[in-house]
């Protein structure tokens, strides 16, 4: 197994440097000039002209790609264009507050998921089904922004439990840091839950009608047993799948959730780098997601050898 | 209003489970909200601040920024009138060429360095290479000198009328000063370190792109004895710290005003604003008397808009209260109706020649149109949707032009693909466009030097890029002349001028308001929002 690891991240370096090469023509041949803004209403060509000059706009492209490919293999992605603050060090301000997110998100979604999608199956066609898939449906079709609109509302101007937006870090306080994560965690789930909800329900309903499901039964153990042991394991590999790919989902959740919230993680970077063109801000962060979901990847399909023992690498 | 009605039903039915709910919360808050001696003001500034170098970009929260951080020689005050701020006095020569500026005591710089005349000359040759007027300023500059270490000599080499008013200019950019070494900086690019001698210190270390701004109170500043009046008197720091804190999206501010997360929320959205109103702890008031002027902007390459009958044509097809209601709403937030290219309220206020936008008459425009030779083709509205100033007066402008009969293609796109999109010269159908729709600060369009707008130097000009001799003589002559009388009468000929040859159409002056809690106090009225003066109770 330790060589499929070890060939499996070898292998990440050339899906990288496609993704940098692609990241990089996508944005340097789309309309939108750095210049053009920074130098603003008053600026003569001239100016502009320096400014782009400075930045080092003007050089051929390749230049420009083959100066920023021999940075980013030391290490370097590069300055803001805007604010001169190092992309490393932009996103490393960033790192924590997304990456909390996410994780939270997913402990709740998948702590609360599993079980409401095991015992939809478990009461198929009961109103408990009925109950469990139509908050998947509610969860899965209402937008990100609506659900956080409606949980401020209620969660911080209603109640007041929760404060309205921002982000502290854990390390400063734990409590804090539990205040300011909630809402969004919640906001973030619905749709991840709702997925996995419905993933779990399916792929239980299909192993439930198994032969194996009801020896079990027959040889009389418990319903909590044959569902949890018996059904659940068999059925999560399917169901770890759907979790690794709703992270991609997440991610695009997270810009808007980070939006309403006003938590400065990686997505807004990325918002607000576009709206700007900036470009080195940009790559880096689509370098960073796309390495992270690549490792992702690999995480699962590590997993799946805990769930089915039938499966080597 | 539907949504306070929706917040309230949600808010009650919330409350009503909330009774049954057994939870505390009040330790939940405390813990968020640290207990701290200090004073503080937390801010949501209208955007958010990406460069810090104020010469560098003209970008109004750069310009907000540097006022807390950085001082100015002189200032402008509530009367419009310029006031020494840095400067303990100055004195003209009797041919009035030569200006001899000396700088008041007690002025020092965040890294613990006097201010010294040196300072001051680089730092007005800086921004004399970025700046509009101070580009016009430079060229009738013979010489720029620190004569020792408080006093500055400025010798013209003809005369000049607006010498104070350019080193005074309240709006981007402004001659701020900064230390020498910072200010030998190429103006093309950014100073590497934000030192002012201003009444508040950048936090550098505490700066977030995007998420923060720190700022703290300097406590070596000395402030002048008058009150504190538009940019010029007092700088009073009333609080040890201010934060900027960047809140996106418009809904979550507003809340986070309302729950007291926030002291000062510079630009609600105006559809939002009901609901703010309506709590009564909280201010809502229209800091900036001036107010913005909304702008019309014509490609003068191409046709149709090349020909000033088609110019004309639109002026007389459009209505200036069609695009206040749509971009202001409520009309206790802009007049009803401002003839002057040099706005109302300023001191070149002034009806002449203004009866085009005044009167809509869709046949005297249909009639202009058809006499300018307008062939039918497609005209190119861009359209930044995501600005909604901007994209209200697109959308009005569009029907209009509809109205008398023009082909109107509206261009869909975000702001910043605008402002790339705007300095293409190429024709309309190969990535260039006809209009553009943008907006000013009053303060920046008070007269017309500082109104970029209305100068027609054709390839040198503002996007759009008008040429107009007799509109250029008449910039010139008004800034050269010393006496406001005359000043005025060339005023008046100038404006007779643009409404006939329509640089662009001024589509409204409306007020931003701007909301803050009930225990901020001391909130300057002022055209950029200031942070002195202010303290939190």
């Amino acid at each position: 197994m330790y060589v499929y690891i070890i060939r499996r991240l070898v292998a990440t370096i050339p899906i990288m440097a496609l993704v940098a090469v692609f990241v990089f023509m996508l944005l340097h041949l789309s309309p939108g000039d750095p210049a053009v803004i920074i130098a603003g209403d008053f600026a003569s060509e001239e100016q502009v002209n320096s400014i782009r000059e400075a930045l080092g706009l003007n050089d051929p492209l390749y230049v420009q790609f083959g100066g920023w490919m021999i940075n980013l293999l030391q290490g370097d992605m590069g300055n803001s264009i805007y604010s001169g603050i190092p992309v490393t060090k932009l996103i490393g301000q960033r790192v924590e507050p997304t990456l909390m997110l996410t994780l939270c998100t997913m402990v709740i979604a998948i702590s609360l998921a599993i079980p409401l999608g095991v015992i939809a199956a478990w009461k198929v066609g009961t109103w408990i089904d009925r109950v469990v898939m139509t908050f998947a449906v509610f969860g899965f079709s209402v937008p990100v922004f609506v659900i956080g609109y409606l949980l401020i509302l209620g969660g911080s101007r209603a109640l007041g439990w929760f404060p309205v937006q921002g982000y502290t870090s854990i390390f400063e306080s734990v409590p804090g840091f539990l205040s300011h994560i909630t809402l969004p965690a919640l906001t973030l789930g619905a749709v991840y839950m709702a997925l996995i909800a419905r993933m779990t329900r399916a792929t239980m309903l299909e192993v439930l009608n198994e032969d194996y499901v009801r020896t079990a039964y027959a040889k009389g153990l418990a319903t909590r047993k044959v569902l949890t042991k018996h059904a659940l394991k068999n059925a999560m590999v399917p169901i770890s799948t759907t979790i690794g790919l709703g992270v991609a989902l997440l991610i695009g959740g997270v810009v808007v959730t980070e939006s309403v919230f006003a938590i400065p993680g990686l997505g807004r970077l990325t918002v607000d780098a576009v709206l700007r063109t900036d470009y080195p801000v940009i790559q880096g962060v689509i370098l960073v997601f796309s390495f992270t979901y690549v490792l992702l990847n690999l995480a699962i399909d590590l997993t799946y050898v805990l769930f089915d023992p039938r499966i080597r690498y | 209003m539907p949504k306070t009605a929706l917040a309230d039903l949600v808010t009650k039915s919330v409350r009503t489970v909330a009774l049954s709910t057994p939870i505390a919360a009040a330790g939940f808050m405390s813990a968020v909200l640290p207990a701290s001696a200090q004073s503080e003001l937390k801010v949501v500034p209208h955007a958010d601040l990406r460069n810090v170098d104020p010469i560098w970009t003209t970008a109004y929260i750069t310009r907000n920024h540097a006022y807390l951080v950085f001082d100015t020689l002189f200032a402008l005050d509530e009367n419009l009138e310029v006031q020494p701020q840095m400067a303990e006095g100055h004195e003209v020569s009797e041919d009035g060429l030569t200006y001899t500026i000396t700088l008041r005591d007690g002025l020092t710089f965040h890294d613990g360095s006097d201010v010294t005349a040196e300072d001051v000359v680089a730092s007005i040759e800086r921004w004399g290479a970025r700046d509009g007027m101070g580009q016009k300023l430079m060229d009738v500059t013979e010489s720029l000198e620190a004569e020792d270490d408080k006093t500055v000599v400025l010798t013209l080499s003809e005369p000049y009328g607006l010498v104070l008013q350019s080193l005074g200019k309240i709006s981007s950019n402004v001659p701020f000063i900064m230390p020498k070494r910072l200010a030998e900086t190429d103006p093309n690019e950014q100073v590497e370190e934000i030192i002012g001698s201003g009444p508040f210190q950048f936090v550098a270390d505490e700066w977030e792109p995007g998420n923060q701004v720190v700022y703290e109170k300097f406590e070596e500043y000395v402030p002048r004895d008058e009150p504190a009046s538009y940019a010029a008197g007092g700088k009073v720091a009333n609080v040890d710290r201010v934060e900027w804190r960047y809140i996106p999206d418009a809904a979550t501010a507003s809340q986070a005003l309302l729950a007291g997360e926030v002291d000062y929320y510079e630009q609600p959205a105006v559809d939002l604003l009901p609901m703010i109103e309506a709590d009564p702890t909280i201010n809502v008031e229209t800091v900036d008397p001036l107010g913005s002027q909304g702008v019309i902007r014509f490609n003068f390459k191409y046709p149709p808009f090349d020909d000033k009958r088609a110019r004309q044509a639109a002026l007389w097809a459009v209505e200036q209260a069609d695009y206040m209601y749509s971009i202001m709403g409520d009309p206790e937030y802009f007049e009803e109706f401002c003839g002057a290219y040099f706005m109302c309220g300023g001191p070149y206020e002034t009806d002449v020649g203004s009866e085009p936008l005044r009167e809509k008459d869709l046949e005297k425009a249909k009639a202009l149109l058809e006499e300018s030779g307008y062939d039918g083709r497609e005209v190119l509205i861009l359209d930044p949707t995501d600005i909604p100033v901007a994209h209200g007066q697109s959308l009005v402008t569009a029907q209009a032009l509809r109205d008398i009969g023009m082909n109107v293609r509206l261009v869909a796109m975000d702001w910043a693909t605008m402002t790339s999109r705007r300095a293409v010269r190429d024709a309309p159908e190969d990535g260039g466009w006809n209009i553009f729709p943008t907006w000013w600060l009053a303060a920046d369009q008070l007269n017309p030097i500082t109104n970029i707008s209305v100068a027609a130097s054709g390839d040198d000009a503002w996007f759009g890029w008008p040429e107009n001799e007799k509109i250029e003589e008449l910039r010139d002559d008004f800034a050269r002349e010393t006496d406001p009388d005359t000043q005025m009468e060339i005023i008046e000929e100038l404006q007779a001028e643009l409404y006939d040859f329509v640089p662009y159409i001024p589509t409204g002056q409306y007020y931003q308001p701007t909301a803050f809690r009930d225990n901020v106090k001391g909130v300057l009225e002022a055209p950029v929002p200031f942070f002195w003066n202010i303290s939190v109770e």
